[in-house]
């Protein structure tokens, strides 16, 4: 398939493992942003094949798995009014919040519906005046855009049956956390491919500056991975630290600026808090005073609900590198993709998913 | 009801490429009662297209025939949304679905029976078009419709249309001896490509904006039974048409009742690009994704390659593959070796692929 199959071609991948092996002097810690990458490094066996040359952390970059256990628990309590359909990506439907998932709320009567698009959800309130529709606005920067543009456009369609449920984060902040904190033991990130799409690269360059360390913008397929991670190598083998682009078939430097316009116009840089993480200044986005008349928690103000975490789940360890999925104490035991703790096992890009997918046999 | 949505001026909207007009009739609950609208629509809408000596009866049960031997005896129900998609719909899956579950456990399917439940105010075009198929699935593969049922529920109870059939087959010799006795050693063949029937439901459901639509792989399996059965009689351990939860299902199921690791490479099994194309963008694996006239056949070892040339010779499976074997159980029940070669456990499906976020 094009741009699939060429990426996974077994020798070219072999040509780049014996490179990484033969440039590395000692084991490199790297730090893979995205949850996709994981997924991919597991599924292709790459982690395995590096064992000893290239220790691969994973970052925290699912943004199902830092979503604040707050909002989820918000979704799922609008869920239950009879007047509301709660409306979000698949993903976000097994997570479970301090009472359950959004699933277990559409199995106990609740209304909850998969869209593929938050205009899906637009599309849903047009069609459904006498619905409340809100969307569980969930992602990183890849999915802001699109949540704008459902904004805009119920907006121009004057909808009063549509509104969101903002969980947008930000990636950049978070690694910076992540570099700040003392047990930081990253040596080397491979940027997430995909937001580099939306926001460009230039921006990491201040992180490079500040914390001296090498930042490749790497894609999903083994090649692009295996690319990114030799890149990482050669740059703290040589004692450098740059910006660098391995993605460039997808990332240029400036990004999608019609994009980044359509999310500056609707969205303003918040503090957020991402589950696991607490507060990360600057860490989210929330919507700009004047479109705050689709913000579920403004519309439904009256609904609130104590918040219980599940003091069990590890998943801040994982997500920040200190703590392999198969080192905590509860993975595949009480913890399963059936029986999940936290996002992590659940969520279609979580690492612990990946790891109980994906272990090798 | 999500699918099938009541619109402002009381007709139905589907999702589905049928047009109805405003003014069409629709199923009323007296349809459901008994009465003279019931007999109307038995006699005239459904027993006239199902057609044959047993349905000419108004018996309370078919008389049949002595059948010499064992016989094999199943039943399916069908709740797919939408009732219609790209290479199928409900009529031709009920159809089919038990056609295949008589012929992968090894009986030449003979009669079928055919429940309809339908929600009041369902088109009584769209009813004809469904039953239009099912008589040609039907006929396509010699199996007679000989009793049945209608019922007619209120506005909201079923989603338009749900279908139960059930079947009854006559057992040929040899019975394959089914997973419990895979020995190590035995083949894998898939029939053709995976995950195409899924792919095209969720494709209609969610009206995903497709070029070219994927089309569902519905269909009989019955020829391509029979054919593989006379080349290689009682070499064939087990057959199984890999519907829900997909080809890990099956697997996982086989290793379950033989206690052996079931073993397949990746980059054997047949995707087409539509569908490994959907599967890379929603993050789901087409080895989870729902199969509707695809099936899993274990042989004994040395003889998939046969069983493939037999498969490949017949239009519908033409892109039989050998995808694996049997081993002495390992670490996992089921394991797949992925792209780079790395061998993986395959798990269980959980409920229904999610789609994924990014």
């Amino acid at each position: 398939m094009k741009y699939l199959d060429e990426y996974r071609d077994l020798a070219a991948a072999q040509r780049l493992l014996d490179e990484i092996r033969r440039v590395s002097t000692r084991s490199w810690t790297l730090m893979e942003v995205c949850g996709g990458q994981t997924h991919s490094l597991l599924r292709h066996g790459i982690a395995a094949e590096l064992q000893g040359t290239v220790e691969l952390i994973h970052g925290p970059g699912c943004p199902v798995c830092v979503t604040d256990q707050a909002d989820i628990d918000f979704a799922c309590q609008l869920a239950k009014r009879p007047d509301v359909m709660v409306t979000s990506f698949g993903d976000m439907l097994r997570v479970p919040g301090s009472q359950g998932s959004l699933l277990d709320a559409r199995t106990r009567g609740g209304q909850v519906k998969i869209v593929y698009s938050p205009l899906d959800a637009v599309e849903l309130a047009r069609r459904q005046p006498e619905k409340q529709v809100v969307f569980f606005a969930v992602g990183f920067e890849t999915t802001a855009p699109a949540t704008a543009l459902a904004v805009k456009q119920a907006a121009q369609y004057q909808l009063d049956n549509f509104s969101l449920i903002v969980s947008h984060v930000r990636v950049q902040p978070a690694m910076e956390s992540l570099v700040e904190s003392p047990e930081n033991r990253v040596q080397a990130f491979l940027a997430a491919g995909h937001v580099c799409t939306v926001m460009g690269y230039e921006s990491y360059n201040r992180l490079v500056e500040r914390y001296q360390l090498p930042v490749v913008v790497t894609g999903f397929e083994p090649l692009d991975l295996l690319e990114g991670i030799l890149a990482c190598v050669r740059q703290l083998e040589a004692g450098e630290t740059r910006l660098e682009n391995c993605y460039s078939r997808a990332v240029q430097m400036a990004g999608n600026q019609s994009a980044q316009d359509l999310v500056q116009e609707i969205y303003q840089i918040s503090d957020a808090r991402w589950r696991g993480f607490d507060l990360i200044p600057a860490g989210g986005l929330s919507l700009r005073e004047q479109w705050q008349q689709f913000d579920a928690r403004v519309r439904f103000s009256d609904s609130s609900l104590p918040v219980i975490l599940n003091s069990e789940c590890r998943s801040f360890d994982v997500m920040t590198g200190q703590l392999k999925p198969t080192e905590c104490p509860h993975f595949g035991k009480q913890c399963t993709p059936e029986t999940p703790l936290g996002a992590p096992m659940v969520s279609s890009e979580g690492a612990c998913a990946a790891y109980y997918r994906y272990a090798g046999v | 009801m999500e699918n099938n949505q009541q619109n402002m001026t009381g007709s139905w909207q589907l999702n589905c490429p049928i047009e109805i007009p405003a003014e069409t009739d629709c199923v009323t609950l007296a349809h459901g009662e008994g009465g003279r609208l019931s007999r109307k629509l038995i006699q005239e809408r459904i027993a006239s297209v199902l057609k044959n000596e047993f349905l000419e009866t108004s018996d309370d049960a078919a008389r049949l025939p002595r059948v010499d031997g064992p016989l094999a005896f199943t039943t399916d129900s069908f709740v797919v949304s939408p009732l219609f998609f790209p290479g199928g719909d409900i009529g031709s899956l009920a159809i089919y679905g038990t056609v295949n579950d008589l012929a992968v456990s090894g009986a030449h399917p003979l009669w079928l029976t055919l429940s309809l439940i339908l929600e009041e105010g369902f088109p009584l075009m769209l009813l004809d078009r469904v039953l239009q198929s099912l008589a040609e699935a039907a006929s396509s593969t010699a199996v007679k419709i000989v009793a049945g049922d209608t019922k007619v529920v209120p506005r909201g109870a079923v989603d338009g249309l749900f279908i139960n059939t059930a079947g009854v087959g006559k057992l040929t010799e040899p019975v394959p001896p089914g997973p419990a006795f895979l020995r190590e050693g035995d083949e894998l063949v898939v029939s053709g490509p995976i995950g195409q029937h899924g792919i095209a439901v969720l494709a209609a459901r969610e009206q995903l904006q497709l070029d070219p639509l994927p089309h569902s792989d519905c269909g009989s399996l019955l020829t391509a039974v029979e054919q593989l059965r006379e080349a290689l009689g009682d070499r064939i351990c087990c057959l199984r048409d890999a519907t829900r939860g997909g080809v890990a299902a099956v697997l996982q199921e086989w290793a379950g009742s033989s206690g052996l690791t079931l073993s397949i490479d990746e980059r054997c099994v047949p995707v087409t690009p539509g569908v490994k194309g959907m599967s890379e963008l929603l993050g789901l694996d087409p080895l989870h994704i729902a199969n509707e006239g695809t099936m899993l056949i274990a042989v004994r070892q040395g003889a998939g390659q046969e069983a493939v040339s037999v498969l490949q010779s017949l239009s519908k499976t033409a892109d039989a593959r050998l995808i694996g074997s049997v081993k002495g159980r390992g670490v996992a029940a089921v394991t797949v070796k992925r792209t780079l070669g790395l061998e993986q456990p395959l798990h269980d499906p959980l409920g229904s692929p999610l789609p994924r976020i990014c």
